[in-house]
C-alpha cells in the first residue's frame, strides 16, 4: 500500500522515556525501558518483536489498563489524565482495541443488540430515536459484510470465531474512535480471513481518519500494512522508521536476523542461519 | 520414480453426530507419496485437514468412523484395522503423528526419557532402559539437541525447545511416514525456522521417509515441502509441485488463497490482497455440483448441478472444476 503513503497529521500520541517495572527486589524486571515513540493522525504503525519483548505491556499501557511506573504519555499534545472514572471513559472514547481472542472479549450474558447499543450510547447517541439506532446497527454490520437479521437476539458464544472478529470491527465502526490498538488480530485465523480483516480495518482507516497500531509478530502484515514500523527487542525499541526502510533495508542486527527468520517466497530462505 | 511409500485411494470418513446429520470430513481423497518426497496440504480452518490425518493414521475413534477407501503405507493396507490394533502395529514404526499443540501435551511430572521409553516398549519389550537411553542420546545429539533434555521435565523447556524435543520422541523409530500438523504455528519465526529445519535433518538423513506437512501457512509450505496439494470442505481441489501451486495455481479457490499470502519482501507491498468473499460450506449439508461454486466469481449455473470430477493434466497436476485450464488462465489473465 505504498500509494497510501500520506503526508503525516499532527501527533496524537507521544510517548517520552516510557518505562514499566514489574515486581521488586529480587524479582524486578524491568519489561518496557524507556521507549520513545510519535504516532501521528492516520497513522498506521506495527509494533514487532518476539514473545516477551514488552510489545502488549506497551499496548496495555496506552489503553491505560496498567499504570505507566515512569515517563508521560501525552494524549492530542496534553499529559493523558485518567485519574478518575468520568475521564477514563473520556479517554476510552478515543481510543479502543481489537484483542486477538474475540471469544474472551465479549460480554457473555449481554446480547449483540446490548452490545451495539452500548456502543452508540457511549458516542453521545443516547436521545437518539429507536429507528436511528437501529438504521447505525445495520449500517455498522453490513460495513463487515454480516446481516443485522441475523444476529439480532443472539448472544456472542451462538457466532463463529470469524463472525466475531468481525462483530469487533462493526463495534469500532460505531465507536469511530481517534486512536485503535489491534493486539495480533489476525494470529488466530487462517490467511484467508487476515486478508479480509485487514481489508476492512484499511477500509475504516481511510473513512474515519483513525490511527491504527498494531501490536504483532508476522512481519509479512506489518511490511504489508504500515507506514512506520518499530521493532522490539527485551522491552526496548531496536529500529524504528517507515516500513520500507526498516524491513527492505534493515540496520540493526537483530532486525536482519528476526527477518531472515521468517519463510521467503521470491528470495531464498537460508536455513543455517539457526543452531 | 521411487518406492511408494504412502498410497491413499478414494478415503472417506465421516464425523458422526446427534440427529443423524453426518459431516462428511474427508470426501474422496486420493493421494501418492513416493520415498523421500514431502507433500503439504493446505486449506482454510475448517475444511478438513486435521481430520485427513486422524484418518490416515487409522485414529478412528468416535465420532470419527471409516467409511471407505484404502489407505497403503509401504505395501500393508491398514484401512479397517481396528484403533487398537493400529497403536501397536502402525503407530511409531510406520506412521508418526504430530497433533497440534502437541508441545502443550506432555505430562509435567514426567521426565522427557520416560515418554522415549513408553514408545518404545510398545513396540518392543526386549531393549532395557540403558540401551534406550543411549539410543536417545545418540538420536538426539545427532538432530543437534542437546542430550541434557532427557532428563528434564517438559516446562523446563522452552516452546521451541519442546516441540523439538515432541518431533524427536515422535520419530524415535524411524517411522516410513511423518503426519504433522501445524507443527510450527504457536512459535515466533526463529523456533519456527529451527524445527523446520530439524524436519529437514530427519529426511536427510533417512530417519523418515517421507512426511505430510498440514498448515494454512502457505510461504512455510513453498520453502519446506516438494508437493502441495489444496483442500477445500473435504475434497481435493488441486494438486501440484510446490513452485507450480504457488507461482501457477489453476484452481479458483488456489488462485484465491495464493492472493492471500504476505511475505516482507520488496515489492509485494503494492499488491492488492485479494480475499475469498462468504465462508467455507457446512459439511453437514455440502452443496450440490462444485463445493466452491457459491463463492467462486467464473461460476456459472452449471457449477451448481453437476459434480466436478477430478482433472488430470500436464502428467502430474490434478485439479478439480469444470473449466479447461485454458479457459481459467485466460480469465485469470483478464482479471489481473
Amino acid at each position: 500500500m505504498a500509494e497510501m503513503a500520506r503526508e503525516l497529521g499532527k501527533s496524537v500520541l507521544k510517548g517520552e522515556n516510557i518505562t514499566k517495572v514489574f515486581g521488586y527486589g529480587k524479582t524486578r524486571t524491568e519489561a518496557v525501558k524507556k521507549v520513545n515513540f510519535d504516532f501521528h493522525e492516520g497513522e498506521v504503525i506495527s509494533i514487532v518483536g518476539e514473545s516477551g519483548s514488552g510489545k502488549t505491556t506497551i499496548a496495555r499501557m496506552i489503553l491505560g489498563l496498567i499504570t505507566i511506573t515512569e515517563g508521560t504519555l501525552l494524549f492530542n499534545g496534553q499529559p493523558r489524565d485518567i485519574s478518575s472514572g468520568k475521564k477514563r471513559k473520556e479517554y476510552w472514547k478515543n481510543i479502543q482495541a481489537v484483542f486477538q481472542d474475540p471469544f474472551s472479549s465479549f460480554n457473555m450474558f449481554n446480547k449483540i443488540d446490548d452490545l451495539l447499543l452500548d456502543c452508540i450510547n457511549m458516542t453521545g447517541g443516547k436521545h437518539k430515536s429507536d429507528k436511528e439506532k437501529f438504521d447505525m446497527m445495520t449500517e455498522a454490520c453490513s460495513f463487515v459484510n454480516l446481516k443485522y437479521a441475523e444476529l439480532t437476539n443472539k448472544y456472542p458464544f451462538e457466532l463463529s470465531g470469524g463472525q466475531m472478529q468481525r462483530l469487533m470491527i462493526a463495534r469500532i465502526f460505531l465507536l469511530k474512535p481517534k486512536i485503535l490498538i489491534a493486539d495480533e488480530p489476525t494470529s488466530m485465523v487462517d490467511a484467508c480471513s487476515r486478508a479480509t480483516i485487514l481489508d476492512m480495518l484499511m477500509k475504516l482507516r481511510d473513512e474515519i481518519g483513525m490511527t491504527i497500531i498494531f501490536i504483532t509478530h508476522d512481519i509479512g502484515l506489518a511490511y504489508y500494512v504500515s507506514d512506520s514500523v518499530y521493532i522490539m527487542e527485551h522491552g526496548a525499541f531496536v529500529e524504528a522508521g517507515p516500513a520500507e526502510d526498516v524491513i527492505i533495508h534493515p540496520k540493526a542486527d537483530y532486525t536482519k536476523r528476526l527477518i531472515s527468520d521468517v519463510p521467503k517466497i521470491y528470495g531464498e530462505w537460508d536455513l543455517s542461519t539457526v543452531g | 520414480m521411487g518406492k511408494v511409500m504412502l498410497e491413499v485411494n478414494d478415503l472417506k470418513t465421516k464425523y458422526v453426530t446427534r440427529f443423524k446429520e453426518d459431516v462428511y470430513a474427508v470426501d474422496g481423497v486420493s493421494l501418492k507419496i513416493e520415498e523421500g518426497k514431502s507433500l503439504g496440504v493446505a486449506g482454510e480452518s475448517g475444511c478438513g485437514k486435521s481430520t485427513l490425518a486422524l484418518s490416515l493414521i487409522g485414529y478412528y475413534f468416535a465420532p470419527l468412523h471409516y467409511m471407505s477407501g484404502e489407505i497403503i503405507i509401504d505395501g500393508q493396507n491398514i484401512s479397517g484395522m481396528k484403533p487398537d490394533e493400529v497403536r501397536k502395529k502402525v503407530l511409531g514404526t510406520e506412521v508418526a503423528y504430530i497433533p497440534q499443540a502437541a508441545m502443550n501435551a506432555l505430562n509435567p511430572t514426567q521426565k522427557i526419557i520416560r515418554f522415549i521409553e513408553d514408545v518404545i516398549q510398545v513396540h518392543d519389550k526386549s531393549l532395557s532402559k540403558k540401551d534406550i537411553y543411549d539410543m536417545a542420546v545418540e538420536r538426539f545429539r545427532i538432530l543437534g539437541l542437546p542430550p541434557e533434555v532427557l532428563q528434564k521435565h517438559a516446562v523446563e523447556l522452552s516452546g521451541g525447545m519442546k516441540q523439538r524435543t515432541v518431533i524427536a520422541i515422535s520419530t524415535i523409530l524411524s517411522p516410513k511416514v511423518l503426519i504433522a500438523d501445524e507443527p510450527s504455528s504457536a512459535l515466533d519465526v526463529t523456533s519456527q525456522k529451527m524445527v523446520i529445519k530439524m524436519m529437514r535433518e530427519l529426511m536427510e538423513k533417512g530417519f523418515i521417509k517421507s512426511m505430510i506437512f498440514i498448515t494454512h501457512e502457505l510461504p512455510l509450505l513453498y520453502n519446506v515441502t516438494d508437493d502441495i496439494m489444496v483442500m477445500y470442505a473435504g475434497q481435493i481441489v488441486e494438486h501440484g509441485t510446490a513452485k507450480e501451486m504457488v507461482f501457477d495455481p489453476v484452481h479458483p479457490y488456489s488462485k484465491g488463497l495464493m492472493g492471500s499470502i504476505i511475505v516482507p519482501e520488496e515489492g509485494t507491498r503494492d499488491v492488492q490482497l485479494e480475499a475469498i468473499p462468504g465462508t467455507p460450506p457446512n459439511l453437514k449439508h455440502p452443496p450440490d455440483g462444485c463445493r466452491f461454486a457459491p463463492r467462486c466469481k467464473y461460476a456459472k449455473p452449471e457449477c451448481k448441478v453437476y459434480d466436478v470430477p477430478e482433472k488430470e493434466f500436464e502428467g502430474h497436476r490434478m485439479y478439480r472444476c469444470i473449466y479447461d485450464v485454458d479457459y481459467l488462465k485466460e480469465a485469470y489473465g483478464r482479471n489481473g
